[in-house]
């Protein structure tokens, strides 16, 4: 047709740009040698700068040449007066924008632009600031951005306020953006300190067993829980709220103590649980019996375990097995200040000394407890969502997270109620919700098991899928465990030092490495469950007092010299049930 | 070119530099048709056109003394022809044209327009004054027309398509407003301004987001009988968020079918968050620019223009009922085997009138302050919902000085509706007086003070029926006017129907080659000045500019 405007081909315009790669690839690789071998040489010349900033520039990804550019330039301060000094950097800034431009998420242009704000004699943070604010404005997410911008504000001192608006007015503009949350719970507790005298007292006596370091007053943490709740009303599928929230709420991180010493007549042994898992081969974990220091060797419960909440440690043979002594034994723990006294009466084959569960609002620590008319509410806007969107994961786990706040018993059952939905909503998670079930119902009967003061828990048909808390069940003497769906028993059943009856029939254990070295464990009660090779029952060798074992309705049982290889494996069973 | 005779030959002429015309006329150039564009106006765009404020005043004085002579140009006529006179005035089609001025005169009462009804000096006591707003006359561009342009809507698509875009810089809106209650009050549209709102309890925003969300989703068919506002109040969505979604995100009235509302209310999600927190774009310098850069497409890949060109008459070649020729008022015949005219040169002699009567209300405020005030460079869409029965529902468009349209210190409003009482004045000033403060309001107000205003009404080109084409020459196409729609969909698609007839088995508006690949004869390949040229160009990411617009902060 005629009047056409004539247009290079595909093919032209493609052999072109192959061309221009070609000739591209050649001066870049020329210029790569070129440097590497004044590097190799030492040079650290004018040139040296030039050529490493020509290829930076087009790959500001190359690690090696930053690395040569700053051997450069430290070279440069040392043969250059500081006007000239202040001027190179000055280019180096202005080169590093550049490269900014060709790659804002580039690890080796924000590394080596922190490195020039450090080494540079002046520098102009406002300008730095205002730089970060564009980039973040481009990117809100770009992680590089957000640590450079936190030196920056270090470096130049920008008040906290400011930060904050700056956080205000990105969440504003999109608030699924983690970054922006998170700096916000940093900068909060800066700006709007807790105030001291709302602050539970803390290392006075007796010790807490929290810290309700709740970190922001009580006006500021209530037009946050306003700021995000209109986030997760606005969008209930965004996480990012939803986890800020959550660090709001106050998970109150426990202190690390002494919560139970436990002492044995007759094995002459003692026992020590933390609230956390503790090192305490190292630590200096002292023990002193009636006045006089002791040398004794703690070992953790499981040879696996390097940290472990629970130690313990053999007596010297003779020091307290008669009965008729009474000893006190002291446990300090000079690392963290603190200390627990135990007293073994006369008549008494074992003492222990601890706090009750309850008192210590063990596990209510994921979320602070201390305002319980604020949780209260929070609940309330939390169910009111949840009216309108009755599938949303997020809100059901967290209702579920203020229910264990407010009353982990009287909320036991809607508690209950809302994990079948949130398995059935979010079932690539279910296994996830059930342990994390599985914890609460352990915990509730820990907690019920304190108001009864005995030393037996039972937490049958629960359908419990894992075990946890076992630190706190140093004393117990019998557990039944029987009808959940349990698989393993863990390493750290070995902290239940006192145990004498394990009942576990109708679960699906496969295996049964966490009964180890019980010392007074007698009776084994395993009836249906999927044990099936000699191997998985080995563990039970190291129990001296097993006389019991009820094995009904395993696979192991169907081999044929299974009851032979037991007796040779497990002497000390007396009653073997097959 | 006043002197020189036009190539006497064409494959497509067009007359009248509207929005459809110039997208026409760059489409069929963009193929290698041989295009003419001629106007009779001394400026681009037609009724699409942005004036400056001292412009804007000659063309009111201007309209007032028509000159439509008619000449005998007879004797240029071959055999069987038959002339069809062409008109070469707007006077019809826009009227009522009403100007107040009520900014301080500097002395004495000054004559702004042609009809000042009120006393200009009761506005005492107001900074501005008309001669100020004179001196910076230059700094406004003022659009006849008031649309804007849908992120996602046939404009912006056609504009990224063609490679047009190149030759314009556009703005966001960045906020929905709408009046309620006696008040301006922001609307909620996007996901940041519904977190954001002080309004919206939390249960309204969840309750929005989630009809937002499901509007997105196609619907049932039994569910889409009756009309949207009833479907509405079915959703149990409060006052509130009934208002918002009815008049301010679906921007239709009670009445309106569910369908066509959805239809309106998902178009309008679909453009949010593409560019800004609004689905809406504004042109720099305003929407005359668009038609503008079309015409400039055409004159780059070859096309004719003519400005101050009047046109006599269309030569009809009765048996074949085509039109062979055109004749220009200065008596040159040009022969063409298409022929692309505007709405209102065509029907005043020859033909019934084309569209119906049904005309849109226009009013263009200079103020001193927004209506909502807030951080500078708003650009704000207002839905203002019927004040009381038999009075219009209107939509306004509140232009910021960071758009080009106006000086500093002033903003510029577009108002824009139906006709319904007869002039735009009636229809428009009840809104007017009710939002803004006018000389006879008291000074100590909240309102922006109007400086200076201007009413017309202007034929509307989405009243006329697309069956009009049958009743011309079969290659004779009329191109309707702007439509009282916020949207150019009407415009674009009209345009892209007549490149259909006229050049039925060629793309329309492929986009525009780089300059760099386009060879010209005289080019050498080896030319190093050329490679070095091209290599500079290469640097840019091409692909990058290709999928969106250039939207300044």
């Amino acid at each position: 047709m005629h009047g056409r405007v004539k247009v290079k081909s595909t093919a032209q315009q493609e052999e072109e740009k192959r061309k221009e790669r070609e000739k591209k690839l050649k001066i870049y690789t020329a210029a790569r040698d070129a440097c590497f071998s004044k590097r190799k040489d030492g040079v650290c010349d004018e040139e040296a700068l030039h050529l490493t900033q020509q290829l930076l520039s087009s790959n500001p990804d190359f690690a090696t040449l930053w690395n040569y550019r700053r051997e450069i330039l430290m070279h440069q301060e040392t043969v250059k007066d500081e006007s000239e000094v202040q001027k190179m950097y000055q280019n180096e800034l202005s080169f590093l924008e550049s490269c900014l431009k060709v790659n804002p998420k580039s690890y080796g242009s924000w590394h080596h632009r922190s490195w020039v704000s450090e080494r540079a004699p002046q520098m102009d943070w406002a300008r730095e600031l205002s730089l970060c604010d564009r980039c973040l404005s481009l990117d809100d997410r770009n992680f590089h951005c957000w640590d450079y911008r936190r030196i920056v504000v270090k470096k130049s001192a920008v008040p906290v306020g400011k930060e904050l608006e700056f956080t205000d007015r990105l969440i504003g503009s999109n608030f699924s953006n983690y970054s922006s949350w998170h700096y916000r719970s940093t900068l909060l507790p800066l700006l709007h300190p807790q105030s001291p005298e709302s602050a539970p007292p803390s290392g006075s006596s007796p010790p807490s067993p929290q810290t309700h370091s709740h970190r922001v007053c009580e006006e500021q943490l209530l037009k946050e829980y306003e700021l995000v709740q209109n986030a997760f009303f606005t969008d209930p599928n965004d996480q990012s709220a939803w986890f800020y929230y959550r660090w709001l709420l106050g998970r109150a991180e426990r202190e690390e103590m002494i919560s139970c010493v436990f002492i044995s007549r007759d094995e002459e042994r003692v026992a020590v649980a933390f609230s956390r898992p503790v090192q305490a081969q190292s630590g200096g974990l002292l023990l002193v019996l009636d006045g006089q220091p002791l040398q004794v060797d703690w070992r953790s419960i499981h040879p696996r375990f390097k940290h472990s909440p629970v130690w313990i440690c053999d007596l010297p043979p003779g020091s307290i097995n008669n009965i008729a002594n009474e000893h006190n034994l002291t446990v300090h723990w000079p690392e963290k200040h603190t200390r627990r006294d135990c007293a073994l009466y006369t008549g008494r084959n074992e003492s222990w000394c601890r706090d009750s569960a309850t008192d210590q609002e063990l596990f209510r620590s994921e979320l602070s407890v201390e305002k319980s008319s604020v949780l209260q509410s929070e609940l309330q806007s939390c169910n009111q969502l949840l009216e309108l969107e009755p599938l949303n994961k997020w809100c059901l786990l967290t209702i579920i997270l203020l229910m264990r706040a407010l009353d982990p018993l009287g909320y036991e059952k809607e508690t209950l109620a809302h994990f079948q939905t949130l398995k059935e909503v979010d079932s690539m998670r279910s296994a996830y919700y059930s342990d994390l079930c599985s914890k609460f119902m352990i915990e509730n009967t820990i907690l019920k098991m304190e108001y009864a003061e005995v030393r037996v828990f039972s937490v049958s048909n629960k359908n419990l899928t894992t075990l946890c808390h076992l630190d706190q069940l140093l004393l117990i003497t019998h557990i039944n465990l029987s009808s959940n769906q349990l698989r393993h028993i863990s390493f750290h059943f070995s902290m239940l030092q006192c145990l004498k009856v394990l009942e576990a029939e109708n679960n699906c254990i496969e295996n049964l490495e966490g009964v180890y070295c019980l010392p007074k464990l007698e009776e084994v009660l395993l009836k249906n469950n999927n044990i099936a090779t000699l191997a998985a029952l080995r563990p039970l060798a190291t129990c001296p007092k097993l006389r019991l074992l009820d094995l009904r309705g395993n696979p192991v049982t169907q081999s044929a010299d299974a009851e032979s290889h037991l007796a040779e494996l497990l002497p000390s069973v007396a009653c073997l049930l097959l | 070119m006043a002197a020189e005779d036009l190539p006497s030959e064409f494959d497509v002429v067009l007359v009248g530099t509207g929005l459809t015309e110039s997208v026409v006329a760059a489409a069929c150039a963009r193929v290698g048709q041989r295009v003419l564009h001629l106007d009779t106006r001394t400026y681009y765009a037609s009724k699409w056109a942005s004036f400056t404020l001292n412009a804007l005043l000659t063309w009111i004085d201007e309209r007032q003394s028509p000159s439509d002579e008619v000449q005998d140009w007879s004797g240029l006529l071959q055999d069987g022809e038959e002339p069809i006179c062409l008109s070469n005035a707007d006077s019809a089609s826009i009227r009522n044209v009403q100007v107040f001025c009520f900014a301080r005169s500097a002395g004495d009462a000054e004559k702004a327009g042609p009809e000042p009804p009120r006393p200009l000096e009761a506005a005492g006591g107001k900074k501005m004054t008309f001669a100020h707003l004179l001196k910076e006359g230059r700094r406004f561009n003022i659009d006849l027309v008031s649309k804007l342009m849908y992120a996602r809507g046939s404009l912006v698509d056609l504009l990224i398509k063609s490679n047009v875009s190149r030759y314009a810089e556009f703005k966001n809106v960045t906020r929905v407003l709408t009046y309620r209650h006696g008040n301006v009050e922001q609307v909620p549209c996007s996901r940041a301004d519904v977190f954001a709102s002080r309004r919206l309890s939390m249960v309204e925003k969840r309750k929005l987001m989630r009809f937002l969300a499901s509007c997105v989703e196609e619907k049932e068919e039994e569910e889409l009988e009756g009309e949207l506002a009833e479907f509405l109040r079915d959703q149990q969505l409060g006052d509130n968020l009934q208002h918002f979604l009815l008049h301010s995100i679906a921007m239709v009235t009670e009445d309106t079918p569910t369908r066509d509302g959805l239809a309106s209310t998902r178009h309008f999600l679909r453009c949010l968050g593409c560019y800004g927190n609004t689905p809406f774009l504004f042109p720099v310098y305003g929407l005359g620019e668009i038609p503008q850069c079309f015409c400039r497409m055409c004159a780059v890949f070859g096309g004719v223009y003519c400005l101050r060109h009047p046109v006599s008459c269309l030569l009809l070649d009765k048996t074949a009922n085509r039109c062979t020729a055109l004749i220009d008022g200065r008596g040159q015949r040009i022969a063409s085997s298409h022929f692309v005219l505007e709405e209102g040169c065509f029907y005043v002699k020859t033909l019934p009138r084309l569209s119906s009567c049904r005309s849109i209300s226009r009013g263009v405020l200079i103020t001193n302050r927004s209506i909502l005030p807030g951080d500078q460079h708003q650009v704000s869409v207002v839905t203002i919902p019927s004040l009381e029965v038999g009075l219009p529902a209107v939509r306004m468009v509140e232009l910021s000085p960071s758009t080009m349209t106006c000086a500093p210190g002033t903003y510029l409003v577009h108002l824009t509706c139906q006709s319904q009482l007869g002039s735009a004045y009636e229809d428009l000033w009840p809104v007017v007086t009710r939002m803004f403060n006018t000389a006879q309001s008291c000074d100590q107000d909240s309102r922006p003070d109007v400086l200076w205003c201007f009413y017309f009404n202007m034929d509307d080109g989405g009243a006329g029926a697309e069956s009009d084409g049958d009743r011309l020459p079969s290659n004779v196409y009329v191109c309707s006017g702007p439509d009282a729609e916020l949207g150019h969909e009407r415009a674009i698609k009209q345009a892209e129907a007549i490149f259909r007839k006229i050049v039925p088995d060629q793309d329309f508006c492929p986009p525009a080659p780089n300059p760099e690949d386009i060879l010209y004869d005289a080019d050498d390949p080896e030319d190093p000045a050329n490679t070095m040229d091209k290599r500079d160009k290469d640097e840019e990411p091409a692909e990058l500019q290709e999928q969106q617009l250039q939207v300044e902060e």
